[in-house]
């Protein structure tokens, strides 16, 4: 099902086009914001140099430290008075980053949200539970729009009171779920326990952080829907930007709003179609904060396969944050790799923490995770096996050593919101 | 007829932190269930609290319940003379018939002294302690 087919399987050449178009738009729209006037002056480019689509190579990145440093308001390209709602970021590093929308801003966004839940075959016939932070984080209210504009019956759960959200699915009929995947994961928990098999639910849409396709499965199993990736970011209005079809090979990146590349983060090159590296975006269509090849710090790779959909350009799955990959011993470790080896692993559950240490100038990885009921035979020699197949498991896809800590059950932090399994106490000395 | 000597171990995974055991002894008690004797093992970081106790069905469930990881491991009580030799005559049983102890506690009750056992073979060492008339706690004791 389509919310809108023109624009979602719009021609190669009529794309072109209207891409180029908007483009120049959001670059005339960027010049009303002074650090882009400056921006634009530095690296001595002008919009009458973008003449195709790849002219935009010539224009310098935005970083998010910008718009930290522009906060609160400096980065509007509007007055206050057309700006009608203000969305902050989680602010996990540093200041939060203010996001503002137009009112036409609010409508691209649900229309985009709306082509989301369409092409998963979501309908008006579907309930809604929408249980994500109604506040500043941007997947509340951006979900709810867009469920409400195809004419879902919406339920606002926000987060938190988890035996209340398992009795509203239950006893609402809800078919359909967007949060967090931890947090699903939690409900998934939850729900067990109170012998609830959640009959109703079909579908479930995941997203702000990265989850693997072992967790894909597993919540597939355990709460019974079909899981499908989310994938957003506030500086691009939230959730929206990009989205699984049913094909779920690939999440198809709303072409006519958002202009992607992939560059190497180290030297900020463009990469060959293909290769894997950080998602940079240049937005089509923001009134209200027009951004021009901004580094979302996101690592994924554009696919150059088309989709039976019918619809355009996908990106794979984002493997983690470019920003978030941390280098232990020089090595390279994205925490959704490590989480991708611990759910492969019926012996442990799927909570687990990662502590960096420096111990006499080396960095040592522990990872604390939890016992799952499958795993306790009774026997302390299972348990030290265990201890070493895990290390091992790790080992293998990280060519690194770890220290595992097996941990009771329910014992660590569970999230509701951004999962935090990472904790670098390596400090600055 | 083996059967009816073999005795349910609960074995309790735990953390190495203070205050687990409390935790651990704390549900018994609320949950009025003696324990017998016990011991704990253990490892790099988490040890397993092994524990014979007058019901161990309902030690196990109320453990489980309280998101324990439990499982039930099977051994023998053997009673031992409390006096010099007592454990000597016990192991040479054991060790004459090629059976391996794996791990092993002892208790000293009113009447006897107790040496529970984890064996590899553990009908084996039913029959081979029978056979030398060594005395084995009955599995009826716990319910």
């Amino acid at each position: 099902m389509f919310w809108n087919r023109e624009m979602e399987t719009i021609r190669p050449d009529e794309l072109a086009d209207l891409q180029l178009k908007r483009l120049k738009w959001s670059l005339a729209q960027a010049q009303k914001v002074g650090l882009y006037q400056r921006k634009l002056k530095d690296a001595s480019v002008s919009p009458d140099d973008i003449r195709t689509l790849d002219d935009v190579e010539k224009l310098p990145f935005t970083y998010k430290k910008e718009l930290q440093a522009g906060y609160p308001f400096g980065l509007f390209a509007v007055p206050l008075k057309e700006i009608v709602r203000i969305h902050t970021t989680s602010g996990t590093t540093g200041k939060p980053t203010v996001v503002g929308y137009t009112r036409q801003d609010l409508d691209n966004w649900s229309e985009l949200i709306a082509r989301n839940m369409m092409m998963i075959g979501l309908s008006e016939d579907d309930v809604f539970q929408n249980a994500v932070n109604y506040g500043l984080f941007t997947g509340g209210l951006g979900f709810h729009y867009g469920a409400e504009k195809i004419g879902m019956t919406v339920i606002p759960s926000a987060t938190g009171n988890t035996r209340r959200q398992i009795e509203m699915i239950e006893d609402f009929g809800v078919t359909a779920i967007h949060c967090t995947p931890s947090y699903a994961l939690h409900l998934a928990e939850v729900a067990e326990s109170m012998g609830k098999t959640l009959d109703t639910l079909k579908t479930g849409i995941f997203g702000a952080e990265p989850w693997s396709e072992s967790m894909r499965a597993e919540l597939e199993r355990r709460l019974g829907v079909k899981a499908y990736d989310s994938y957003g970011l506030s500086e691009m209005y939230g959730p929206g930007v990009a989205f699984e079809c049913p094909e779920r090979d690939g999440l198809h990146i709303w072409h006519d709003s958002y202009l992607v590349e992939i560059i190497d983060p180290e030297s900020g090159e463009r990469l060959a179609p293909g290769e894997r590296g950080e998602l940079v975006i240049t937005p089509l269509v923001k009134n209200a904060l027009p951004l021009v090849r901004y580094r979302t710090g996101d690592v994924t790779r554009l696919m150059d396969d088309g989709c039976v959909c019918g619809r355009g350009q996908k990106i794979e799955r984002i493997t983690g944050r470019s920003d978030d990959m941390l280098v232990i011993r020089g090595i390279n470790v994205f925490p959704s790799q490590i989480e991708h080896v611990l759910r492969a692993l019926p012996e442990v559950g799927g909570q687990f923490i990662v502590y960096i240490d420096r111990v006499k100038h080396l960095d040592e990885m522990t990872i604390e995770v939890e016992m799952s009921r499958a795993g306790f035979s009774g026997e302390l020699q299972d348990l030290a096996r265990m201890q070493k197949k895990i290390s091992g498991e790790l080992h293998n896809t990280l060519g690194l050593r770890t220290a595992v800590k097996l941990v009771e059950p329910g014992t660590l932090p569970r999230f509701e919101g951004k999962a935090k399994r990472v904790i670098d106490r390596r400090g600055a000395i | 007829m083996e059967k009816s000597y073999i005795v349910k171990q609960i074995s309790i995974f735990s953390e190495n932190r203070p205050g687990r055991l409390a935790a651990i002894a704390g549900a018994l008690r609320d949950a009025g269930i003696n324990i017998f004797a016990f011991s704990i093992a253990e490892a790099d970081g988490f040890g397993v609290v092994r524990a014979l106790v007058d019901r161990p069905e309902d030690a196990y469930q109320t453990l489980t319940e309280l998101g324990f990881r439990v499982s039930f491991t099977d051994v023998i009580g053997v009673k031992m003379r409390d006096e010099p030799g007592g454990l000597s005559e016990i192991a040479s049983i054991l060790g004459d018939a090629g059976i391996n102890i794996e791990y092993a506690y002892a208790y000293s009750g009113k009447d006897a002294a107790v040496l529970i056992l984890r064996v590899d073979l553990v009908e084996d060492a039913v029959r081979q302690i029978l056979a030398r008339g060594g005395e084995l706690l009955k599995a009826s004791l716990s319910r």
